[in-house]
């Protein structure tokens, strides 16, 4: 995939350099390129330690199970099929919690294991509605703190990096209230064929 | 509103430290492996960033780049986005190394405190890889048929898109 993506760009630059004449800057571009890649990336590794230091005392201090817990009664409507499971109630909410403190690698097994108990519960072959609304919600962003964006502005010179948190947490919102309607809209045009 | 987004990380560290302490956390060593486990994060993001910001200044330096944002320019303006974030949106749900190195290359280019440059990172800020994701999950249950997973996801994909510019122009105005 990836491999696809660069070939594809670096054959359409050469194929634009010629056509348009721009060949002289195409060197100095892909130092320029590997080079920022690499200042960028240093940039944001000091910040990334310290936060992956700060979410791991977070779990160890069972804040992400706190907040699970709390979690509990909106996974209950949103998960219809799981609300009497308590099994895979407990790792839909392990799912969410961990997605919203921006813990990636605590996020997906939990997320699969519900995957797996929604499916069990409907009994079907095919995807059931509620196994379509985890995959959904788990596509959109949920994390609250998206520390590595703001490190790359703090390494782009930004003079506030973290001074764009209310407009993420704005288009998350909206984007996860827009992909929840969008499922049970789906879900009833489905029904009807 | 400044001041509260540059309180809120030190506020949640301190929060998070003393909360440890009482929940009798052993805290330094935690906090070590942690940042050791943010380190290995990094390098393992090191070399795909780099490849693929070269790819994306040799994209720009062509002038394919242009052409390219003046192509999607229409359906940009109509949802409201800037036509210099539009690359972004078409990379983010295939890729988040690929998007991680478009929205720096944006960043770069424009500022990161430019509308375009706040807009980029909001975008990145509040979307996920959507096919990787999907791909993960279908994959996991070996389920062929995502059924309406797909559509519904990239109409919360624009939506995220739409939105990360509409706030930016608000909050930032």
């Amino acid at each position: 995939m990836l491999g696809w993506i660069w070939v594809v760009l670096i054959v359409i630059s050469i194929l634009f350099a010629i056509l348009s004449g721009n060949i002289s800057s195409l060197s100095t571009a892909l130092i320029e390129g590997a080079e920022s890649g690499v200042s960028t990336v240093l940039g944001i590794t000091g910040m990334m330690m310290l936060w992956c230091g700060v979410m791991e005392v977070m779990k160890e201090a069972g804040l992400s199970e706190k907040l699970a817990r709390a979690l509990r009664p909106v996974l209950k409507k949103l998960f219809p099929s799981a609300k009497d499971d308590e099994s895979t109630l407990s790792h839909l909410a392990t799912n969410v919690s961990a997605n919203l403190l921006g813990l990636g690698n605590a996020a997906t097994p939990a997320g699969i294991r519900a995957a797996e108990g929604l499916q069990r519960l409907s009994g079907s072959k095919e995807a059931s509605h509620d196994l379509c609304m985890l995959v959904v919600i788990n596509t959109s962003s949920l994390q609250l703190i998206p520390t590595t964006v703001a490190a790359i502005r703090a390494a782009q010179g930004a003079s506030a990096p973290f001074d764009i948190l209310p407009a993420v947490w704005f288009a998350t919102l909206v984007s996860q209230a827009v992909g929840i309607l969008a499922v049970l809209l789906l879900r009833k045009v489905r029904r009807c064929k | 509103m400044n001041l509260f987004s540059s309180l809120l990380i030190p506020l949640i560290l301190g929060f998070v430290g003393v909360y440890a302490l009482i929940k009798k956390v052993d805290l330094f060593p935690a906090l070590l492996r942690g940042a050791s486990e943010g380190l290995n994060t990094a390098l393992k993001i090191l070399p795909p960033i780099v490849l693929l910001l070269s790819a994306i200044s040799l994209f720009r330096a062509s002038g394919a780049m242009e052409f390219l944002v003046r192509l999607l320019s229409p359906i940009t303006s109509l949802l409201g986005i800037p036509s210099e974030c539009a690359p972004l949106g078409l990379i983010r749900p295939l890729s988040g190394s690929a998007a991680l190195a478009v929205g720096t290359d944006i960043m770069r280019i424009h500022g990161a405190d430019s509308t375009v440059g706040r807009i980029a990172a909001t975008m990145l800020g509040s979307s996920e890889t959507t096919f990787y994701v999907t791909a993960i999950y279908f994959g996991a249950l070996k389920l062929k048929n995502t059924r309406y997973a797909i559509p519904a996801a990239l109409i919360s994909d624009l939506a995220a898109a739409t939105a990360a510019a509409f706030a930016v122009r608000l909050f930032f105005a």
